[in-house]
């Protein structure tokens, strides 16, 4: 969707602003926000591109004005409603009013290193042979779907050149909406900058993104 | 009224964000569905064990040994979790070089990717908006603000981690460091410069 995440090539934001020797957390909530995320997720009800995609359909402005952990949180409430975890009210009284869906698992402390350490791949066998080759000129789909996808929008309708041929991965265009993992290959495609961005675009820059094969067609 | 009593700490009294935070950990615990020893778990993996140390020695093992450089520009997971990094955030890793003439830079337009099995959770800057809109458009412009100051003529490469693969910049090992230890060469190595919004100190900066 073209959703406020979709952020490369905006202007108005203003200056990065790094801080020196930041904290890792800035406030004690954000670290409660973190394991929450994470153990809530591992209770294996949605996957990572149903979070982003409940993270993105935050209303724009409530997106741009909230911090990251915040909009984990504001997500976080979503996914557990929408999954039957919890209720609204129970949302507005902070405490547990009744029964919800039962989880799949619950993420004790003793199995939080391996869990950690293990991640969540996302790679699939794939039985067909890669469409694309290291090399080729391939253009990128024109397309602006209301649902998820990893396609930003400033890569839409673009020339570049194949310059790796991944592993087939989970197509996140279908799983993020409960319709299947559907894997497909993944292909890091770079750009001249002035493909993407025209007049005055930096003659030594060049930008690549990792394109699902059905993101791409020959050129 | 404007007096802090800090002995009276109820919910009332947190910020809005922090009481959200509460009541939802709250529920969660009530209903079982969370551990809260599995929360403090995880907070003190990223405080205390998963972080840009784990990158700087992946790095500092690259500069010093050819053999390892190879397999982590072959395969980055495999030679990264050879070192015991492994996991959420790091399950398909990628290397990019740093050369005389072409310098890296890895941004997540779309949400916040990062490696966090090199580097540990990433910066506020990193998944803010200014960083993500400018990282692909005016790369320049923004390692201007972490007083980077390229050479013109250097090509600059923007990796846009908008798949599952997450990136790591090997940086340039700085001058006047034969002889240094893999140990040594670590200390050398800053998080930014893993990013691609800064170098390696030099010795005499370290």
């Amino acid at each position: 969707m073209n959703g406020p995440q979709d952020l490369g090539g905006q202007m108005g934001f203003g200056p990065v602003a790094p801080e020196k020797d930041e904290p890792l957390f800035h406030a004690e909530w954000e670290k409660r926000a973190l394991g929450l995320t994470i153990a809530a997720g591992a209770m294996g009800h949605w996957n990572i591109d149903e979070s982003r995609h409940t993270r993105e359909s935050l209303h724009p402005a409530d997106y741009y004005s909230s911090t990251y952990y915040e909009i984990w949180i504001k997500a976080l409430e979503r996914l557990l409603q929408r999954h039957g975890f919890v209720s609204p009210e129970e949302l507005g009284k902070g405490h547990a009013t009744g029964k919800g869906t039962e989880p799949k698992r619950v993420l004790k402390a003793e199995n939080v290193a391996a869990a950690l350490a293990k991640g969540g791949p996302c790679d699939r066998p794939m039985t067909a042979p890669p469409r694309f080759s290291a090399g080729d000129r391939v253009r990128t789909h024109n397309f602006n779907p209301q649902t998820h996808t990893r396609l930003p929008r400033y890569a839409r309708g673009k020339a570049g050149i194949v310059e790796a041929v991944r592993e087939g991965f989970v197509f996140p265009d279908t799983n993020a909406h409960g319709k299947g993992e559907n894997p497909q290959f993944v292909y890091t495609v770079t750009f001249p900058a002035a493909e993407i961005w025209g007049d005055g675009a930096d003659p030594t820059l060049t930008v690549s993104i990792d394109a699902w094969e059905s993101y791409l067609e020959p050129a | 009224m404007a007096h802090d009593h800090p002995e009276h700490h109820h919910d009332n009294e947190l910020d809005p964000m922090a009481a959200r935070v509460r009541a939802l950990e709250t529920i969660l615990t009530e209903k079982g569905l969370v551990d809260p020893k599995a929360i403090d778990a995880i907070v003190d993996t990223y405080e205390t064990k998963v972080g840009p140390r784990n990158g700087a020695r992946v790095v500092a093992k690259a500069w010093s040994d050819p053999e390892f450089s190879g397999w982590l520009q072959r395969d980055a997971t495999e030679a990264i979790s050879s070192l015991g990094y492994t996991g959420r955030q790091g399950e398909h890793m990628q290397a990019v070089f740093n050369t005389s003439d072409t310098h890296n830079l890895v941004v997540c337009t779309l949400c916040s990717c990062y490696p966090w099995s090199v580097l540990g959770l990433p910066p506020v800057w990193y998944k803010a908006p200014p960083y993500r809109s400018r990282a692909v458009i005016d790369p320049r412009g923004v390692l201007a603000e972490f007083d980077l100051v390229l050479p013109e003529t250097t090509k600059i490469r923007v990796w846009d981690s908008t798949a599952e693969l997450r990136y790591l910049v090997v940086p340039l090992r700085p001058a006047g460091t034969e002889g240094f230890s893999e140990e040594q060469l670590a200390e050398l190595v800053t998080r930014d410069s893993m990013i691609g919004t800064g170098l390696a100190l030099t010795p005499e900066a370290a």
